[in-house]
């Protein structure tokens, strides 16, 4: 009894094997019945532009019809997820090396926006913390991005800059989730974006990073060689680089593409 | 069958068994495979330490909210590991209920550290131990202490020498998953405890980072995760597929 049992799931597996070694290695492209009609694209987009994009794709949908669904995580993350053929149409990222990691998969990049840093602190900087030195202080808790994830590699740039060696006590994946330890009270300090500690809101405030010290962050957008509404995917990369998409950006705090 | 069995074997597919040692031997590996083993058996002595006198309190003392308390114990058991985090965080947290006494009073603070690590791994791992500990006490034989206690043995003395051992296939169970299942944490560890390599990146986390970077690092680490699991399962087979 137990042998025959053993034998029908020894022919599963292989029939399963079998079925994974055949449809595996094809990208999506001819998966029968699409579900995403024309009239749907994914836009993954770097954590910092959470609130930009979502504005940008209402307006988007509004002008043109098109649904949007927006994917926000650290640009790592989305381009190793691209990499492994996730269903993406339009891609931004907060660095030109994440950019680049997707070279083949994607259309020529452009630049469409800058950003800088600031140190994000509790609301009434209670450890008051006034530059990238105090950072380098054992007693206050920093929290920093990956070393992998755009703004963490900023924020060693920065650092750098500054001549400050910081041990942090924890290395995130995004740059939201720097301000959440921050805004929770965990940690005393992160280094993020200037657009993230106005999105931050009440619970936290930022501390500047003079010029000479600090960053500028680029964000390249590209539309995805797979996808299967490219007409749709260059329609919004043209928005977000248009007048429209320009101004919506600014309104949260971004810079315009640095011109050099 | 297959739904289950594809992954694993496609995870054995992806393995680069050329270089693997090599990969497994990395600082982040190793450091992520040291803090590993210290943060679960941490976890199972924290585990071992309250869930033992609360499994014993559950089982032969008969109190109002009895299963009440059992339903909490267990609770942590169905949580999603992320909301485990969280709910660690309001009540351990510096801001926390528990948490800002404890920074107050002694300075202590949990987020960041391994005992916080260890913390998370216990929140999640314990209710595995009390309940299959639970189990061989109701069904143990209690005529026995009874036997020791006329023989003149004191409560100690009977714990160790009697009850023990007669519960000790639970027990063995009951830590066996403890451990597997802290071993595998990740969402209350990365949302309580925090990443760094060292201090609290333990193995899941590790495979997680690594994934973004060095995929070949990822499966290593994921291969040593999916040899222990099955170390497990093969050690408890007799409790869970009974061979008839």
């Amino acid at each position: 009894m137990l042998r025959s049992r053993i034998r029908v799931a020894a022919a599963l597996a292989v029939a399963a094997l079998v079925l994974a070694a055949c449809g595996g290695s094809d990208d999506n492209t001819s998966s029968g019945g699409s579900s995403a009609s024309p009239a749907e694209i994914k836009v993954f987009a770097a954590a910092s532009l959470t609130a930009a994009f979502t504005k940008i794709g209402e307006d988007f949908t509004a002008a043109n019809g098109t649904k949007v669904t927006l994917n926000f995580a650290g640009s790592q993350a989305l381009a190793t997820q691209i990499q492994q053929a996730a269903p993406a149409d339009v891609f931004a990222s907060a660095d030109i090396t994440n950019m680049d990691k997707v070279k083949d998969l994607a259309g020529p990049p452009q630049i469409f926006a800058s950003n800088q840093l600031q140190i994000v602190v509790e609301k009434g900087n209670p450890k008051g913390v006034k530059g990238l030195d105090d950072l380098a202080n054992p007693d206050l808790k920093v929290v920093l991005a990956a070393p992998d994830v755009p703004v963490g590699k900023y924020s060693q740039q920065a650092l750098e800059k500054a001549g400050v060696t910081v041990k942090p006590v924890s290395q995130e994946q995004d740059v939201k989730a720097v301000v959440s330890k921050v805004s929770l009270g965990e940690a005393d300090a992160g280094i993020v974006y200037t657009t993230d500690v106005t999105a931050g809101g009440d619970k936290v405030e930022g501390v500047d990073i003079p010029e000479d010290q600090n960053v500028v962050a680029t964000y390249p957008i590209a539309t995805v060689k797979a996808s299967k509404a490219p007409d749709q995917a260059q329609a919004f990369m043209d928005y977000v680089l248009s007048d429209q998409g320009q101004q919506v950006l600014k309104s949260y705090g971004f810079g315009p593409p640095p011109t050099s | 069958m297959g739904f289950l069995a594809v992954p694993l074997l496609g995870l054995l597919n992806q393995t680069p068994w050329g270089h693997l040692l090599a990969e497994l031997t990395t600082p982040i590996a190793l450091q992520a495979l040291r803090l590993s083993l210290v943060c679960s058996l941490g976890a199972v002595a924290v585990s071992l330490l309250l869930g033992v006198p609360l499994a014993f309190v559950l089982a032969r003392v008969e109190f109002p909210g009895r299963n009440f308390v059992r339903a909490l114990t267990t609770l942590s058991m169905v949580l999603p590991p992320v909301v485990g985090g969280v709910a660690l965080l309001l009540a351990f947290g510096r801001r926390g209920l528990v948490g800002r006494w404890l920074d107050e009073a002694f300075g202590i603070t949990l987020p960041f550290t391994t005992a916080g690590a260890i913390l998370a791994e216990a929140f999640v791992a314990m209710p595995f131990l009390v309940i299959s500990t639970e189990a061989g006490l109701r069904a143990m034989d209690r005529r026995y202490e009874d036997a020791a206690a006329t023989l003149g043995a004191g409560r100690w003395l009977t714990f160790r020498r009697v009850t023990l051992p007669l519960i000790a296939p639970s027990l063995g169970a009951g830590v066996a998953l403890c451990w597997a299942r802290a071993l595998g944490e990740f969402g209350a560890t990365i949302t309580f405890a925090g990443n760094l390599p060292g201090v609290t990146q333990t193995m899941p986390l590790a495979v997680y980072i690594a994934l973004e970077t060095d995929l070949q690092a990822a499966i290593a680490l994921s291969l040593v995760l999916l040899v222990v699991s099955l170390a497990v399962l093969i050690s408890l087979r007799d409790r869970w597929f009974p061979t008839a």
